[in-house]
Parts: structure tokens; sequence; C-alpha cells
């Protein structure tokens, strides 16, 4: 299995696929990559591809399901939704996101 | 349960595959669309997408990851190459799968006999709670004695059935064998005598027909009833729906069939499977007396089996039948019983034994034996492991290139010696299946080698889970022995030197060479140790089939002649078993014949205290036979002093006797005890026993061969007691040519005697075989595998001075170069394999040394420390290694040095 390279990277996307299902009901990956690329200039920009690994080992983690669905321009694209599960991960992450980032605002602030 | 989906993904890995490309593709096209409809051209929209995309193919690869267990699917993919490599080197699958099936079978096949006899539990309701009564060391039992089994008296069950609180229930049951025929040749089923509460403490219910009732609690019960086997329902009564009320005859007497036990049920024997089972109050009815051994307090025939009440352990049970002993024996002691034998019969006590597993006389005998035979097999199995590991280092030596590439190409080393397992394990698997295969019918063998023709034995030897996860066990253990060193030593080494050196002189080879020769070290001392168990079983064997016996087996047959079914009176029973030596000694192709009570290794005795006049008042244990005219003449005993027995020696006459060498030294110090007098013990109330004696003759064998010459005294048949003369008598027949013309001329004078009288004949020397069925059983199968164990290291040293040669080409041919005769290449060769297997020889001697002492019990004429014996195996051994040295030495010696150089 590959080993990813950037944890801290890694999680953020965890989160940031956690949060934007949340606040935006059901997504394909497509549309997935347009708000997290919004939302975060740079995340995304290395390789798009690397955000479907992501949802599929999310989905095996029981964080997100997934169907087949129409799209608005009468294409198969497969749709992901937050489940039960994956809320109470996102305010998981959501606080270890706060707590980590609030340590290094302090370090920063006090170096 | 993220882990479970993956597994299932296994099974539809391309529909996974497909949604995966599916979704993947999507993106790209959305992609492509947005750019084209920003103003891009298609083809620069297409590439732009795929840029910012990334890596197609390592992200596919990786969300596929993330769906399916990756590392089952690499293990399949490794079962496949591995199994293409079996197939790529047919010669050395099939050597290491028949190699591991040997061993692995071997194994098997012991275990299952155990299992057989010690292990499985009986087929009925909570086997567990199921204890039998046993006795404790010291145990007195003066009286008559018929059981295969620890017996009981009548008396005794009834005190135990009442005063014992441990028990829900207890059952009793004496083993015996009904005649079904009514004349002629007889034919017997195994027969039971069995408390009416047999099959409902057992909890085993009548698949048809009914159990015993009440009816059948009483001692005059007499009506008759019997319930059969199934195997007897399906073989003698061809398994008729109707078989509830039709009779059988039964030593002549028609019984009613009542009931038929379910299939599985096959009795509390596991070695045997009951015929017929009638009531305990029925044995009056087969009894020469009429009053039979339920009326007898010193008859001993029943074996208790008790089930535990809920709450009572078998401890618990033990202590109260201490308790409860001395007033049980005191309730149940014969009247007949003299004051010094009522004494020690008052200090018996009861113990008990679990009896969940059956009541298995074999379990007795044959605990030990199977243990050790288990012990070497698993030794045979660690030789073959060393064999295959050696064979493995070779090919990993082989494929050190392949290897190495796959090395240098990024396969990480956990991934190659995990490849190797894989092909290791697959070998494993299939030794383990042949193995298991091989065993059924090696487990087969060994039971009809331990039962006789009319005896045999019906040991369950079925699979159960033991067994399977006994043979799984072994395999999964062979396959780490001989598989891991291999597999780690082919990842260790460096793949630059194995790519360079096109797998030669590389970095790994001395230290493999070297663990190749530890595991020749210790093939060679394993079959010392193997070599020299075989060789003692073996010698043992030898040495006890050349004792003396005081007979001339050869050409000795007995006529065990049956007049139960004749009704006659106990007066023409003494007379005509008084002529029928005489009779016989006529019939065609007889020489001579002699009556006897007991044949010599029948199996059956009688004995008896005994003291000579004048010799002071010690009364000896002694055993006795009796003898028609001639007898001794019969079986060719030589007569030190005295006369053989005469017609004159009736009854009526005064009462004489005739000893053997034993007796004239035990009960008269050695004196010549001719015209001497002796007497036995008396019941109470009787006067004692004299009998002068008329003759003296050599020491002969009682019982078997392994015993030590006891002292005998012969009394003539026609001076029996009335009460000790039986339904039958046995001639012994000096037969003239072969066995079968003579059977059948007995035949036809025993009918014309009386048709009703059937006969079984015996021929002595395999009766003498019989006695040292467990001798031969050691000897064969430990020789047997020392022979195994001796061609798998001989092979084993073969193999790795074939390497070695191999390996060392150039230096012999330098060597050879530079003036080494022929004569100093082979002496070169043959110290390295000298060196080896002297140092397992060492080993060898001192594991064997250590290991013997185990089998001592079992040895017969020889210490477990025999030096001929250990010299005889490290001869082997060394004999085995020159042999596998011979042919690598001669090629060394052949090698023409310019080629050898050339290659260089």
């Amino acid at each position: 299995m590959g080993k990813n390279k950037n944890d801290i990277l890694q999680g953020t996307l965890t989160l940031l696929v956690l949060r934007v299902l949340e606040a935006r009901g059901a997504l394909h990956g497509y549309a997935l990559t347009g708000l997290i690329q919004e939302a975060s200039a740079e995340l995304l920009r290395v390789e798009e591809g690397s955000l479907y690994p992501a949802l599929h080992r999310m989905e095996q983690e029981g964080w997100l399901e997934s169907s087949w669905d129409m799209t608005e321009r009468r294409r198969q694209a497969k749709f992901y939704r937050i489940t039960e599960k994956g809320r109470r991960q996102l305010e998981e992450e959501k606080e270890s996101w706060e707590r980590l980032t609030k340590g290094v605002a302090r370090v920063m602030k006090f170096a | 349960m993220a882990w479970l989906t993956r597994f299932a993904n296994l099974l539809r890995g391309r529909r996974v595959d497909e949604e995966i490309e599916r979704e993947l593709k999507f993106h790209l096209e959305e992609k492509r669309e947005a750019l084209e409809a920003s103003g891009m051209s298609p083809k620069d929209a297409r590439r732009a997408a795929a840029v910012r995309f990334g890596n197609y193919t390592l992200q596919k690869g990786r969300t596929r990851e993330m769906d399916i267990a990756g590392w089952v699917e690499a293990g399949i993919g490794d079962a496949r190459y591995g199994l293409r490599q079996l197939r790529l080197n047919p010669g050395f699958a099939s050597v290491a799968i028949v190699t591991l099936a040997l061993g692995i079978g071997a194994n098997t096949a012991i275990f299952q006999v155990i299992n057989a006899i010690r292990l499985r539990p009986l087929p009925v309701r909570r086997p567990s709670e199921l204890v039998m009564v046993d006795r404790m060391p010291h145990f007195m039992t003066a009286g008559n004695y018929r059981s295969r089994n620890s017996a009981f008296t009548y008396a005794q069950y009834r005190a135990v059935e009442g005063s014992a609180r441990a028990f829900s229930g207890v059952l009793a049951f004496g083993t015996t064998r009904f005649n079904l025929n009514a004349g002629g040749e007889a034919k017997y089923a195994a027969g039971l005598h069995v408390s009416p509460n047999f099959l409902s403490v057992l909890g085993v219910a009548p698949m048809m027909g009914a159990d015993f009732g009440a009816a059948y609690e009483r001692p005059d019960c007499g009506g008759g009833a019997a319930i059969v086997s199934y195997a007897f329902w399906q073989r003698e009564m061809g398994g008729d729906p109707k078989a509830i009320g039709r009779t059988i005859r039964l030593d002549g007497r028609p019984t009613p069939v009542i009931g038929v036990a379910p299939p599985d049920f096959t009795g509390l024997e596991p070695e045997r499977r009951f015929d017929v089972a009638v009531p305990l109050c029925e044995d009056n009815l087969y009894a020469a007396d009429g009053k039979g051994a339920m009326f007898y307090r010193d008859t001993w025939w029943l074996t208790l089996v008790g089930r535990l009440r809920p709450g009572w352990t078998i401890e618990r049970a033990k202590t109260e039948m201490g308790q409860i002993s001395p007033q049980v024996f005191r309730e149940t002691m014969s009247e007949r019983y003299p004051a010094d034998v009522a004494k020690a019969y008052l200090k018996n006590r009861f113990t008990l034994a679990e009896a969940g597993a059956g009541i298995s006389p074999l379990r007795r005998e044959y605990g030990d034996p199977l243990w050790i035979l288990l012990g070497i097999s698993g030794l045979v199995l660690l030789i073959a492991c060393a064999n295959l590991a050696n064979l493995l280092l070779a090919r990993a030596g082989a494929r050190e290139r392949e290897i190495g590439v796959r090395l240098a190409i990024g396969a990480s080393r956990a991934r190659v010696a995990g490849q190797m397992l894989v092909e290791s394990l697959l070998v494993a698997a299939a030794g383990a299946m042949a193995g298991a295969a091989l065993a059924q019918g090696i487990s087969r063998a060994m039971a009809s080698f331990l039962g006789t023709e009319d005896d045999p034995l019906a040991l369950r030897l079925g699979l159960d889970w033991r067994v399977f996860a006994f043979t799984s066990v072994l395999g999964l253990g062979a396959c780490v022995l001989f598989g891991l060193a291999p597999a780690l030593r082919a990842s260790g080494f460096a793949p630059v030197g194995a790519l360079r050196a096109g797998g030669r002189g590389t970095a790994g080879g001395r230290e493999q060479n070297r663990l190749r020769k530890a595991l020749v070290v210790s093939q060679a001392a394993l079959s010392v140790v193997l070599l020299a168990g075989g060789l003692l079983f073996g010698r043992s064997l030898w040495k006890l089939l050349g004792t003396p016996t005081g007979i001339q087996s050869k050409g000795l047959m007995v006529a065990i002649v049956d007049a139960g079914m004749a009704q006659w009176s106990d007066e023409r029973k003494q007379t005509e078993f008084n002529e029928l030596g005489a009779g016989l000694a006529v019939a065609p192709g007889v020489e001579a014949a002699a009556g006897v009570m007991f044949a010599p290794f029948s199996g059956s005795g009688w004995n008896d205290q005994a003291r000579g006049d004048g010799m002071g008042g010690e009364l000896k244990e002694t055993w006795f036979n009796a003898a028609g005219p001639g007898y001794f003449a019969v079986t060719a005993t030589p007569l030190i002093a005295g006369r053989d027995f005469e017609r004159g020696d009736r009854a009526g006459a005064p009462r004489v006797a005739i000893v053997n060498r034993k007796f004239a030294e035990d009960i008269f110090g050695g004196a010549n005890p001719l015209g001497r007098t002796f007497r036995t013990q008396a019941w109470a109330g009787e006067p004692e026993k004299v009998y002068r004696i008329v003759g003296l003759v050599e020491n002969t064998k009682y019982g078997g061969l392994r015993e030590k010459f006891r002292p005998i005294a012969w009394v003539p048949l026609a001076q029996r007691d009335k009460g000790n003369v039986g339904d039958g008598v046995s001639v012994m027949l000096r037969v003239r040519g072969p066995m079968g013309p003579a059977m059948e001329g007995v035949k036809k004078a025993l009918e014309r005697v009386s048709p009703a009288l059937s006969v079984e004949f015996r021929v002595v020397d395999v009766q003498i075989g019989r006695t040292v069925t467990r001798e031969r059983l050691m000897a064969n199968l430990s020789g047997g595998f020392a022979v195994l164990a001796a061609v798998l290291s001989t092979l084993g040293i073969y193999g790795l001075m074939s390497y070695t040669v191999a390996r060392r080409r150039n230096e012999i041919g330098v060597r050879m170069a530079l003036g080494a005769d022929r004569a100093r290449v082979v002496a070169l060769v043959a110290r390295e394999a000298g060196v080896l297997v002297a140092a397992g020889v060492v080993l060898g001697l001192a594991g064997a040394l250590a290991l013997s002492r185990y089998a001592e019990s079992l040895l017969y004429g020889l210490k477990p420390n025999d030096p001929l014996t250990m010299a005889m195996a490290a001869a082997l051994v060394v004999g085995a290694g020159l042999a596998a040295t011979v042919a690598p030495a001669r090629r060394a010696a052949r090698l023409d040095p310019s080629e050898a150089l050339r290659q260089e």
C-alpha cells in the first residue's frame, strides 16, 4: 500500500472533504475538487487524482456512502454523502485541527 | 467492517476495476469539457485535464488498494506463481511431496490408532460422565476368571450399585462369545452379558424394538432375549425390517431378538464390536452346572461402569468408593475362601478410571508403544524436513539470479521471502493431503496387524477433527521447518553479487553451505537414533523368537472341541474327553494326539497355591494344567525322569502329577521330586488334594514367549474334579504334512463321535507368534522407519556432496593441475563427508543413549544401551555416508583439470 508523504496534507484533505459534504449534501468527485479548490487555493493543485484514493478509503471507513446517480447534465456519476459516523469523525478532526492551529499559532507568536 | 468488504471485493475484482475506471473517466471528461468551454482547443483541453489529474495509473491503483485486501491478492498471485514453479520442476515437486507424504502419513496413521483407542469419546450421551470401576494395586481375585477386562463378581456389582451415591446409574457387562452354528466348524459371534440398564445408563436408545426392561432384573428371568448390533442385524439377518421377534441360535439355544442397537454404537470397547447382548440373568442358561456366574461369589466376570451424578467429580467419587470398599468386600466375600485368602480379599479396594473414551485392554498394552512409535515417526518427519530444506536451499542457490533481479527492480525482501514460503506451503499442503490419504491405509493395516482372524479389531479409525487438526499442524510445522530458513536465506543476499557472478561464489554462499552442513549432520544424528531404536526392537524380537519354548511347535496343531450342544451328562463328558486324544490320533494326517485342558499359548490358564510335603508349610504360586496319555510325546517336551501320562492314570486311581524343572526347583529346592508328594490349597471345608509326582519334564512356556519359566504341574485329564471338566477339551495334534487334510480328518472323526460337536483349529506356531504381536509391531514399524530414515539421510548426504563437488570444481582443477593425484582428490571429498557423518554419529549416539531407556520395558534380553546395537547403528550410518560419497568423489576424481580451469 502506498505511503502518503504528507500526512498533514492527507489529514487536511479528509477534513475538507467531510466539511464540504456536510455543508453541501451529495456531491461527485469532480464537483468536490472544484469546491475544495475554491476553499483552498493550493491543496489539490498537486494532483486532482489523489482525491479518489482518499474518497474510497473514507468510504471503507464508513464515513461516507456512495451511489451512482445522474448529474444535471444527464451523465452517470458516483455521488458521495457523509454518514453519521462521518459526522462524528468530522467533529474529532475539527477539534484536533483547531488544537493544531492554535499550537502552531502560539509557537509562531512566541518563537 | 472495512476488511469484510475488502475481502468480499476480492471476488468481484473486475467489477471494482470497472467502477473505478468509470468514476475517474467521468472526472477527466467533466474537466475537459469545462476547459473547452473556457476556450481551449479540444486537444489542449484533453492534455490539460490529464496533467491536472496527475498520474492516472498510480491514482487508480491506489484507489483500488483502498477497496481490495491487497495482500491476499498478492498471496493468490504468489500461489499461482508457486504452482507454475512446481510444474516447471516436476522432479523436485514429486520428491518433496512423496517424502512429506510418507512422513506425515506415518505420523497421522499412528495418531489415528491412538485417537481410536484413547482419545475418541464413545457415541453415547455425555461420555465424560462415565467412569469405570477399577482395582487398586495388589487386588486379590481368587476363583474363576472369565473376562478380558478388569473384572468383578456379580455380588460386588449389586453391592456397588446399592451403596455408591456417586452414580446416577451403574451398568455391568461381561464378554463372551456365542456359537451361531449348531455343530461342525464353529462360527462365533462376539457376545455381551449386560445388566438390563446397560443401554439406558449409556443413554443409547435401540434403533428398532425395545430395551431390556425391569423384568430382566430378576436372577431367574430365564425367558431369553437378545439385543443385536446394527452390523449383526445387517450381516446375519439381512437388515430385515421385521427382525424383532425373530430367533437366533446362541450356542444352540433359540433366542428371540427384541431390539437392534443404533449403527454407531458398537459397545464400550473401542477396539471391538459386540454382535449380540443378552441380559446377565441368562448366563445360567449357558452354564454347564445350570447355575452360572451370577451364583458364585468367586467368579470374576463383570466390568462395572457408572455414570457420575451431576456435580460429582471423579476425585470425589474415588474417595467415596474407597470409603465404601471395606463394607462391600465384607458383604460380598465367597463362603468358600479359606482364612488366609479371606484376609487378602478383605484388603481389596476399589478405585475409578475415566471411561468416556471406552474401556480398552489394547490401551493398556499398546499405550506406551504407540507413543514411542509416534515419537519415532516424528523423527522421520524431521529428517524428511531436513532433506527438503536442503533441496530448497539448493534451489534457492540456482534461483539466485532470478531473485537478484526481483530484488534489484524493487521487490521487498519480505515479499520475496513470502513468495518462497508460499511455495513451501503448497508443497506442505500437497504432502499433508497425500499423507492423510496414505494414513488411511497404514492405520487400517496396523489395526488388522494387531487383531487376529478370529478376533479382529474394529477400531473406529475415521477422520475426526482431532486427526484433521493433527495433520494440519504437522503440515504447517513441516512447512515452517523446511521452508523458513531457505526463504529467509534467499531474500537475505545482496542482489549485486548474484547478478555479477552468475550464481557462483556469492556472498551468501558460505553461510548457506554451513546451514546445509548442519542439516546433514542432524540428519545423520537422527538416523543413528532411529536405527538404534529399530535394531533394539528388531533384535529383541529375534531373541524372543529364539527363546526355547520347551515344545516342538513346528507341525503342532490344536483342535478346540466344544461339546456344549451335545447334551452330554457330566460322566459322559468326562469319558468322551478322556478318549478323544486316542480317537483323533488315528485320524488321517495325524501322527499323534493327546487331550489337554489349556493348550500352551492359548491365553487361558489355571493357577493355585501348592506346597511340597516335607518342605515346610509355605504355599507357593503354581501353574496347573491337565493332559491326557502321551501328551509330552506329542509336544516333544523332553522327559528328564519318570514317565509320561498313561491310560492307567484314571479317575479313582491315586492322584499323580508330572512337574517341570522350575516346579522341582521352587517347591522341592531342586531335589529329585520323583515319588514325592505335594498338596494344593483347599476351599474352606474341603480336604486338601495330594499329588504324587511320577514324571519330571523340561521347562515349557505357559502363556507367552516373554514370560519367565513358571513352575507348572500337570495332572491327568481323567483325574480332574467333576466341577473342573467344563464343556470342552483341546486336543494337541502332531501333524504329518500339511495342516489342511489333517483338519478335514479330525472334523470327520469328530462327526462320528457326535454331529453336535463343534471344533476350532489353532496352529501352535501362529499362536506363539501372536503372543509377541506387540514386539512384532514395534520391530516392523521402527525397523521400517529406520530404513526410511537411512535412505533419506543418504540422499541428503549425496545431495550435499554433489553440490560441494560442483562448487569446488575450479579449486579441484587447480589442485590437479598442480599435481594432486586422484586418490588425493577422493580423500579431499571423503574427508569433508567424513567430518559431517562423524559429527552426526557422535550426536546421534548421545541421543540414542538418552532416549532408549524409554523403550526399556519393551525390550527382551537386551539392555537399552546395548553396545552391539549402538555400534551397528553407528556403522550403518557411516556406511550410508560412505555410499553417498562414492559417486560425487569419483566425479571429482574424473575431472579434467584443463576443462575445469577453462571455465574460470
